[in-house]
């Protein structure tokens, strides 16, 4: 139940802008690979197209390939919809449903799409996908009260449940702890660690500690200007992007001589 | 307690050169007492009083606080002033409308009024009651069943229209031509004087059912032209403050845009749309010219809008008024008139307050 991401000279558009040029990446099943870079490079843009939420806004589109286990997801015929059932997102602020209780959030995936499920299966989702966002111990007792009561760290757990829930294969995450305290962040980042053994996980973060603590590979994006394109600069073993990257500007980024 | 709490307050720093919070309150008696006083030279009245003692004490007011407070606390007391006057001149035909229907049509309500219609009632039967031999004959059961399946209908019609509608305009329409269009359309629509859309009404179904044809569904569509784009412009805006973010995380479930909408975008904005809908139904039911060119006007009940005329509470006050049953006495007609305008203004309070309520219970809940 993890698929791996294998992308191919991928350009994005907004408009006539082109905000990220020609990307190849190839991201390995059941792996944490951290996309890191300075603010407008691209990479909330470069994540969303992975699942299809690029197309969303108006006049965004994509040219190149994007492959799932083989299968492109901008093939002609592919619907967006079964894309992003496969690969879920987890985004930069919480934003748990506000009508819907604890329990219905993280059920909201099967229960928004129609989907009959007995009361016990349902049972079932709600309390694995909260353990394994580790959220089950603080919300077991009020899964009836609204997901909005929760604290923003508390929020973005139950998020990370609600996508867990739909078991897909693949979790993109942008940024999800920028809006935590520092406990918050390190419950997400052993988080992560865990997710790691199921599915494939791909975050974006500002914080090159985060980047180190749960990658296992990292890719650095860069700009060369406003209004110029993104590019994928340098992407290696996070080991390697943080003691030894092979191309300047990388080193100069990890180690604060820039952005 | 309070005493070490005066005494603190006087002595700190920071409260000094303020008026005490009783000072207005002292102005204002004064101001009374002055302008009493003036005006018993000149010969009293009640509404001279009121307005020389407002201008009086605005003035004073000001005064007193520029001379202990200082300027910009004396500039604020006068805005306030005439802010809260403002008010109250905003306040005082609101209160004497309610004042006017209450105090007059009080008399006339009961709930014999309210069961039964005008069949029987004639001229004579007005001409007892005038007499003081009989009590008040006659009621708005009919008007009154009117009013409400008429209604009832023109919502059964716009709302759905009005909120898809509204859905197009801000899931689908994404500023395109269409969605201007239909925005500019509304728009106009929304300055229709109510008599044209009776009119339109009246017209379609001529071409429908022949020239003449008269309803309460015919009313019903009439209301429901200038029903629609206060449904339209009410929902849209409630559509609109659904933050994106809610759509985004839908999608990223795998959800389809049209669940989207339907299973999170509309349940959270539900508040809003419904007591959108439920004041454009009170800006509705009230309507006259529309309902009697197009329902015309009847003494008994009907309860079938699709055919036969009907009555409604509007054209049942227009009619009594202008048509007394006994044109010799129109007292009894009068009174009923009034009794039926204290129920129209009850059920649009009535419907106000259920749009509040209904935003209460809709609203997502927030705690834990
Ligand atoms: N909805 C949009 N419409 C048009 N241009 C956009 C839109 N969103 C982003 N852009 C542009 O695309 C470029 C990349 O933006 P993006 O949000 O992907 O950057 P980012 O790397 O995620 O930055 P940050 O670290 O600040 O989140 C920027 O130049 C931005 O102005
Ligand atoms: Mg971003």
């Amino acid at each position: 139940m993890s698929k791996r991401i294998d992308v191919a000279d991928l350009n994005v558009y907004y408009g006539n802008f082109l905000a990220v040029e020609d990307v190849n990446i190839n991201i390995d099943a059941k792996t944490v690979t951290a996309f890191i870079g300075p603010s407008g490079c691209g990479k909330s843009t470069f994540l969303r197209t992975l699942n299809r939420m690029h197309e969303v806004i108006p006049g965004a589109r994509v040219e190149g390939k994007v492959m799932l286990d083989g299968d492109n997801l901008y093939g002609s015929g592919v619907d967006p919809v079964t894309v992003r059932s496969q690969i879920g997102m987890v985004f930069q602020r919480p934003n748990p449903f506000p009508t819907m209780s604890i329990r219905d959030n993280v059920l909201a995936g099967i229960k928004l799409n129609n989907k009959r499920i007995s009361k016990s299966d349902a049972d079932g989702i709600v309390e694995s996908s909260l353990q394994g966002a580790n959220l089950w111990n603080e919300v077991k007792d009020r899964l009836d009260k609204p997901g909005s009561g929760l604290s923003g760290g508390q929020q973005q757990r139950l998020c990370i449940a609600r996508t867990i829930a739909v078991k897909p294969e693949v979790i993109l995450m942008d940024e999800p702890c920028s809006a935590l305290d520092p406990i918050s962040t390190l419950a997400i980042e052993d988080l992560i660690n865990e997710l790691k053994n199921d599915y494939t996980v791909v975050i974006v973060t500002h914080n090159m500690q985060q980047a180190a603590r749960v990658s296992d590979k990292t890719a650095f994006f860069n700009i060369a200007g406003t209004g110029k394109p993104g590019k994928l600069i340098e992407y290696a073993e996070t080991a390697t992007i943080f003691s030894n990257p092979s191309v300047k500007a990388t080193e100069d980024y990890v180690s604060g001589r820039f952005g | 307690m309070t005493v070490t709490t005066e005494i603190r307050s006087s002595r700190s720093a920071l409260t000094r050169n303020k008026l005490p919070n009783w000072a207005p309150w002292a102005v204002a008696a004064g101001a009374l007492v002055v302008s009493a006083a003036v005006l018993s030279l000149a010969g009293f009245n009640v509404w001279g009083w009121a307005v020389l003692a407002a201008v009086l004490f605005v003035a004073a007011n000001w005064a007193v606080s520029f001379a202990v407070e200082g300027a910009r606390k004396a500039t604020d007391r006068f805005a306030t002033s005439l802010m809260f006057g403002a008010f109250i001149v905003a306040m005082v035909p609101l209160v004497s409308v309610i004042w006017t229907v209450l105090t007059n049509g009080i008399a006339g309500f009961s709930l014999d009024f309210l069961t039964s219609d005008m069949q029987g009632v004639r001229g004579r039967v007005d001409n007892a009651t005038a007499a003081g031999e009989s009590p008040l004959m006659g009621g708005i059961a009919h008007a009154l069943t009117g009013t409400f399946l008429i209604t009832l209908w023109a919502s059964i019609i716009s709302i759905p229209i009005g909120l898809l509608t509204a859905i197009y305009l801000v899931e689908y329409g994404q500023g395109g031509r269409l969605a201007r269009a239909i925005t500019f359309f509304v728009d106009v629509m929304t300055g229709i004087p109510s008599i044209v859309a009776g009119l339109f009404a009246a017209g379609l179904f001529a071409l429908i059912a022949g020239p003449g044809f008269k309803a309460g569904i015919v009313g019903a569509v009439a209301l429901s032209v200038l029903m629609i784009p206060v449904v339209v412009r009410s929902s849209e805006e409630m559509l609109k403050i659904v933050p994106n973010e809610l759509r985004e995380a839908s999608y990223a479930l795998g959800v389809r845009k049209w669940r989207t909408i339907v299973k999170v975008v509309i349940p959270t904005a539900i508040s809003g749309i419904a007591s959108g809908v439920t004041i454009a139904i009170a800006r509705v039911i009230g309507e006259t010219a529309p309902l009697i060119v197009t329902a015309g006007f009847v003494t008994r009940m009907n309860t079938n809008v699709f055919s036969d005329w009907m009555a409604s509470l509007p054209a049942f006050i227009y009619y009594q008024i202008l048509n007394p049953t006994s044109p010799t006495n129109p007292e009894p007609s009068t009174l009923r008139a009034w009794a039926a305008a204290l129920v129209l203004i009850i059920l649009v309070m009535l419907l106000n307050l259920g749009a509040r309520l209904i935003a209460r219970i809709f609203a997502p809940k927030i705690g834990r």
